[in-house]
């Protein structure tokens, strides 16, 4: 994973402090209703939305640009197709 | 006089009311207290009862009670629905324009169903998480012999997460009783990637779907549904035909707490120990309206009423409050018609599911039955 991010997200979702599955389904509700080509920045705390995250972009034809571990956090950034 | 007013008659606000009647008494009685319950709804609704009604087990009526025979007479009950709360003014407003001061404020309103945040699913899904949907679904289920019958769990958070996985497991025993399960195929969709958002629920229901034959469907998010063709159509492209869908509806908390801003999409924001509102002094909330990472469950209504009582009481006689939430929730899981588990679980822990017996389902029902008295403040 990278340490460094080099992605600029249109939108910011912060679902730090929500438990599995609110941060995957806060991704879901939003991703919803953005246009192709925006890019999101979905901040967690949660460590399964590093799995299950890339797993739902894979199935629903989304694109993880980067997952960026922070000190206290993980920012994981999706590209919505 | 010290004002404590709490906003909802539902479990969390009939069990806080009362508890506070009983730690506040000698205050009530001498009028340095005054403990208002206010409610737009004069009747008290048990809603784990609904999961039976499909199934002719329970009735609409079961469910529900006077408020004013479950509340301490010390209570004073207002009938009326808050439109708006004003949290510097210390103030709540009303739908009739009246408007009300209060020195302390507990949010109970609960959580609400919004089956019109999808299209289609208003007229094509039923549901058995209120009075008129449980009644509907049960008049679907006796004349439903044969066809596809979908369980798809649309809205996440939603009211008890349990019920869900128990109604798939119910109606597959209901048809085999009635002799119809060959003629049935079931599904159980639901949005991430297992059957439950509890690691423990997922692998036990999984073992028992696959036991059972009901079909699993994951990473299924309803985008709409389509009631002439029965059809339902997800955000990841996949289309699935139904004869009877059986919905759990998207769920919203209430419109004035993000007028107010206490949180996002009508749930309150609050400090998941002491439950205070983190963007407001002397607010507090519990049960489903409450954004804390447990489930919306009675449960937790209930443990968070007691905790609340004892901070409200502190306050009330000027001092520390010492009692915190630890995320304590406890369900019973019916795995069948007659047989049911049971779970205990706090903040990040997962559950163990046990061996689903015949005495836990008693004990469900009994407790159910029992559910008045914790209403009273008594259990």
């Amino acid at each position: 994973m990278n340490t460094m991010t080099e992605n600029t997200a249109d939108i910011t979702i912060d679902s730090r402090g929500a438990t599995c599955p609110g941060p995957l389904m806060d991704l879901i509700g939003r991703v919803k209703t953005l246009d192709p080509g925006t890019v999101v920045e979905l901040q967690t705390t949660e460590r399964n939305s590093t799995t299950d995250v890339p797993e739902w972009l894979e199935k629903a034809g989304h694109d993880l640009l980067e997952i960026d571990e922070k000190d206290d956090h993980w920012n994981i950034y999706v590209e919505v197709n | 006089m010290h004002r404590i007013a709490i906003v909802g008659g539902g479990t969390g606000g009939t069990v806080l009311a009362n508890r506070l009647a009983s730690e506040l008494r000698p205050e009530l009685e001498a009028g340095d207290v005054e403990l208002r319950l206010i409610t737009a709804d004069p009747e008290h609704v048990y809603k784990p009862t609904f999961l039976y009604v499909p199934f002719g087990k329970k009735t609409v009526d079961d469910a529900t009670r006077p408020i004013e025979e479950l509340v301490d007479r010390r209570v004073t009950l207002t009938i009326g629905e808050v439109v708006g709360v004003d949290t510097d003014g210390k103030t709540l407003s009303f739908a009739d324009s009246s408007i009300l001061g209060y020195d302390q404020l507990v949010l109970a309103t609960g959580a609400t169903l919004e089956p019109e945040a999808v299209p289609g699913l208003a007229e094509g899904g039923h549901q058995f998480y209120g009075p008129e949907g449980a009644e509907r679904l049960r008049d679907e289920l006796a004349a439903f012999t044969e066809g596809h019958l979908v369980l798809s769990v649309v809205g996440v958070p939603h009211m008890c997460p349990a019920a869900p996985v128990e109604f798939v497991l119910m109606v597959d025993d209901w048809l085999r009783e009635r002799g119809r399960r060959e003629d049935v195929e079931l599904t159980y969709t639901y949005p991430i990637n297992r059957a439950h958002g509890l690691e423990s629920i997922a692998d036990w229901a999984t073992a028992l779907f696959e036991e059972r034959d009901i079909t699993l469907e994951t990473f299924f998010n309803v985008e709409e549904i389509d009631p002439d063709e029965r059809r339902i159509e997800t955000v990841e492209g996949r289309a699935l035909g139904y004869d009877l869908l059986v919905a759990i509806p998207p769920h919203a908390g209430s419109d004035f707490v993000s007028e107010a801003g206490l949180g996002d999409d009508g749930w309150v924001n609050v400090d998941r120990h002491t439950l205070e509102a983190t963007n407001a002094e002397d607010v507090y909330a519990i049960g489903d309206v409450a954004d804390v990472p447990t489930s919306k469950a009675g449960s937790v209504a209930h443990y968070e009423a007691g905790v609340v009582a004892d901070r409200l009481a502190s306050r009330a006689r000027g001092t520390v409050p010492t009692a915190t939430y630890d995320g304590k929730t406890v369900c019973f899981l019916e795995a069948g018609m007659d047989e049911a588990t049971f779970i205990e679980f706090s903040y990040g822990e997962e559950p163990f599911v046990r061996e689903p017996s015949k005495p836990l389902h008693w004990a469900k029902l009994g407790y159910n039955e029992s559910y008045w008295l914790t209403a009273r403040g008594l259990l």
